[in-house]
């Protein structure tokens, strides 16, 4: 077949990728327009998860919105509660109890390299190496059981409450915590040792979907693909929150924004996580664990925008309360969408294997693009 | 296909079934208490200089708890951005969040809210404009930030405000034979008997 006005006489072909494909890690669409292996042209499509959460949220209480949000970024659930009950406390000018903001900031942070190790295995097996994700999930089941000796659930933890958390922790959890953060610290070794200076694998990732730390800021991405660019936006250290001020932590910044980059400041993201746990729980000391409020949080008029760093960027949430027990709306600010649209600037005139890697590196989770 | 610029979702509210949910009360009047306003060092001086900068704009300058807001008309809402982000004093390079929010049965209007960050300066604000609900469309800001554009399609998509400029409109977060708008106030919850 002859395309008129084609060189070498051949057409662009179409390949459409997903919804139900593995390498995009959920259901998300691309359409690829490739000149033999070479990408011409991508267009993501998304909404194959739109639940309309935030239109949800509009008809729930304050304190049934903390299921909702657990939802949305299902493998960092209590980050996204988190943002939520931070919201509705700013609005409030509620403080929770400072053992309630440690627990929150721990449960956090384990929850950041639970994410983070889901990423590493995952993006591990896009590129057909597939035993880093086993023992990335083995480490990641050790948080799973301590989320649900604290929550009382492996997911959807629902722990987090407007002025608190749901209920103390138990006697045992500083011991169990720090010999976990040990574990995970070996385990990120393993990963490390595994992965990044494996020469195959630097060929695959070095120099592939290289985005400038200012196209990454007109892009509005945020989080490890944004710090990657060599842009140091962490909102824990800008805006700091909850008690993040008190804590002495680094934030790892790349300086090529290619896909190593991305990979590797995940890795050292997770070591700094696992510094601050301890020092939280260094910090914790007996009390409350909950601030006196009523039952039914009831805001009163006016607007906030709250957000937190998740493990994917810059996750905020933006309501507007007209002083009644449910909001009058709700907006979420999902990292995983911003860095979503740089997609396509990301592929084009890389090859279709690479696509399948850089898409790995923004990391996202679809249930928080379309919500 | 989505219909642009008129009112109303697809289905009437008032023919739902007897067992749908209430819809949501009505935004309530001043009884309630508001939010105190406590802006940063930075929000404060950034209130003071935006109507100094912008008075042929015709802006109005507030402020909503920790944040400054900055009412703008319409016609006038692309060019204060992208002075917003191009001059260094502001500095505004980061966009946070585009998002509408309905006032139709309060106002007949619809408000656009912009989230905007100085990573520079180190402050933040709010731009907002409102737009009839008859005529619902607005100035893309997609030439001012490219990160605008999803932002956009996904308004369009569940509230059928129309971004004038905007490269492609077509559906993002909803099927392409979607009618109405379901993000809209008018737009039922549930449109199903429950069982």
């Amino acid at each position: 077949m002859h395309q008129p006005g084609s060189e070498s006489g051949t057409v662009d072909m179409m390949i459409n990728m997903g919804p139900q494909h593995p390498a995009t890690h959920g259901v998300f669409r691309m359409e690829l327009r490739v000149d033999g292996e070479q990408i011409q042209d991508l267009v993501p499509h998304i909404g194959y998860l739109h639940r309309g959460s935030e239109k949800l949220c509009e008809h729930e209480l304050y304190s049934q919105i903390i299921t909702l949000f657990d939802r949305l970024d299902y493998i960092s659930n209590f980050n996204n509660e988190l943002v939520i009950v931070s919201a509705v406390e700013k609005l409030m000018g509620v403080e929770p109890p400072p053992r309630a903001e440690l627990i929150r900031i721990i449960m956090c942070e384990f929850n950041r390299i639970a994410s983070h190790m889901i990423f590493y295995g995952t993006f591990a097996i896009d590129m057909g190496a597939l035993t880093p994700v086993l023992y990335n999930f083995r480490d990641r089941e050790k948080i799973q059981s301590l989320f649900e000796s604290v929550s009382g659930a492996r997911l959807m933890h629902n722990y987090f409450r407007v002025g608190g958390v749901k209920q103390d922790v138990g006697d045992d959890f500083p011991e169990r915590a720090m010999a976990l953060c040990d574990e995970l610290e070996r385990g990120i070794d393993e990963t490390d040792r595994l992965l990044t200076e494996n020469e195959i694998f630097i060929e695959r990732t070095s120099g592939i979907g290289v985005i400038s730390g200012e196209d990454a800021l007109d892009w509005g991405l945020s989080g490890p693909v944004l710090r990657a660019s060599g842009v140091p936006y962490d909102v824990r250290v800008d805006e700091p929150y909850s008690r993040y001020d008190e804590l002495d932590f680094g934030i790892p910044v790349g300086s090529a924004g290619d896909s190593w980059d991305r990979f590797y400041l995940r890795i050292l993201e997770a070591r700094e996580s696992i510094s601050i746990i301890r020092q939280a729980i260094a910090l914790m000391e007996p009390g409350d664990t909950m601030a006196q409020i009523r039952r039914i949080a009831r805001p009163p008029a006016g607007e906030v925008y709250a957000h937190c760093e998740n493990p994917r960027g810059d996750l905020g949430v933006y309501i507007v309360s007209d002083g009644g027990e449910r909001p009058y709306r709700l907006k979420v600010r999902p990292p995983s969408f911003c860095n979503l649209q740089a997609l396509r600037d990301l592929t084009v005139g890389h090859y279709i294997a690479d696509a399948v890697v850089i898409l790995g590196t923004l990391d996202i989770v679809l249930g928080e693009v379309d919500r | 296909m989505t219909t642009v610029g008129s009112s109303g979702g697809a289905t009437d509210p008032s023919s739902r079934g007897a067992n749908a949910t209430p819809a949501p009360a009505k935004r309530r009047e001043p009884e309630a208490p508001r939010a105190a306003v406590a802006l940063s060092p930075e929000g404060v001086a950034l209130a003071e200089r935006l109507p100094v900068a912008f008075a042929s704009h015709g802006i109005e300058v507030d402020a909503a708890l920790d944040e400054v807001v900055c009412m703008v008309p319409a016609d006038h809402l692309v060019d204060l951005c992208r002075q917003l982000k191009d001059e260094s004093a502001f500095g505004f390079e980061y966009l946070r969040l585009i998002t509408v929010v309905d006032y139709v049965e309060q106002d007949g209007e619809f408000e656009v809210v912009y989230h905007l960050f100085s990573l520079a300066n180190h402050h933040k604000m709010m731009v907002k404009t409102r737009i009839p609900d008859r005529r619902a469309s607005v100035p893309s800001v997609t030439g001012v930030w490219r990160g605008a554009d999803w932002y956009e399609r996904e308004m369009h998509d569940l509230f059928g405000v129309v971004f004038e400029g905007h490269p492609d409109l077509s559906p993002l977060v909803l099927p392409d034979d979607f009618e109405g708008f379901p993000g809209r106030k008018s737009y039922p919850l549930h449109d199903y008997e429950e069982w």
